[in-house]
């Protein structure tokens, strides 16, 4: 027989999720305000006419309280359903000026984080904290609705309190 | 305040099982998870601490003590075992990434001199961690 826990869970602790997900797409930066030049200005070489591509991953934060019954913050297998019908099916192997929510704003991964803040807010079962894009291992984006808690105030470590 | 993180790892088996379910109910909500012969992962702990700069050493905490604590209080408790069936706290608790994560934090609070623990982050896979802040944040 196992021992008791000594540390039972605190009753409504909060935790935070992160899963992160992978899709691959094209775009180019462009803007119909600008002149060819000022185009290549502004964009450089992510200005050119065919487009380029990306392997994006996109990391989502939920946080909540861990449900006693299932040790969970939100259901994985519901979150990952949510993300292959919303991100995955939505972005994966497409041409990202080509999608509507595109249509007027340039398709830079600034614009395409705060469209994923957007569809991830409509999955319900946890507060979406945070959402971080990374469209090369050297670039990445993030959006935070609520930061992380701040470190707690210096105390005395229990090693500390013996010793004195 | 400066922040300091220190990883490390251990691989461990477990299953997500509520023993007030019924078998089906389990199967339900924790799927292939549920398999009772349990399955493991490569974790990966980060564990950050907060703390002034000592003006003497230059740092935060001595990182070879605190790799020892993690060590002691941790990986020697958690590596190559079966959570669910030989660490005492997921006897009562399904060992999910954001259990063990809240279990670390347990385990290391207060035991860290000179600095405060901050987070802990648990990853069960490259594409899934958990944070925890402790109880009040």
């Amino acid at each position: 027989m196992m021992a008791t826990s000594p540390n039972p869970a605190p009753t409504s602790s909060r935790a935070y999720l992160s899963r992160r997900y992978h899709f691959s797409a094209s775009h180019r930066l462009h803007t119909d305000a600008f002149t060819v030049e000022q185009n290549r200005a502004a964009y450089g070489k992510c200005n050119n006419p065919h487009g380029h591509g990306h392997n994006y991953t996109v990391e989502v934060t939920f946080a909540g309280p861990v449900d006693s019954a299932t040790g969970m913050v939100c259901d994985l297998a519901a979150l990952d359903s949510f993300a292959q019908t919303n991100l995955l099916a939505v972005f994966d192997h497409m041409n990202l000026n080509t999608l509507a929510l595109f249509r007027d704003r340039v398709p830079t991964t600034e614009n395409l984080t705060i469209e994923l803040v957007r569809i991830f807010q409509s999955f319900s079962a946890a507060e979406l904290t945070r959402v971080r894009v990374e469209e090369t291992g050297n670039n990445s984006f993030e959006y935070t609705l609520r930061p992380a808690p701040s470190p707690r105030a210096q105390q005395p470590s229990e090693s500390e309190v013996r010793k004195g | 305040m400066v922040l300091l993180t220190r990883k490390a790892e251990f691989s461990s088996a477990h299953y997500y099982w509520n023993d007030a379910w019924s078998p089906e109910e389990n199967a339900r909500v924790f799927g292939k998870c549920a398999n009772r012969n349990g399955h493991g992962h490569n974790y990966t702990l980060e564990v950050t601490v907060a703390g002034e700069v000592d003006p003497t050493t230059g740092f935060v905490v001595d990182l070879k003590e605190l790799k020892d604590i993690l060590e002691r209080e941790v990986v020697s408790v958690y590596d190559h075992r079966h959570l669910n069936l030989e660490v005492p706290e997921f006897a009562t608790r399904i060992p999910t990434t954001e259990n063990i994560a809240i279990a670390i934090w347990q385990r290391l609070d207060g035991k860290i001199p000179h600095a405060q623990l901050h987070r802990i982050r648990v990853y069960e896979l490259p594409d899934l961690f958990a944070d925890y802040y402790g109880e009040h944040a």
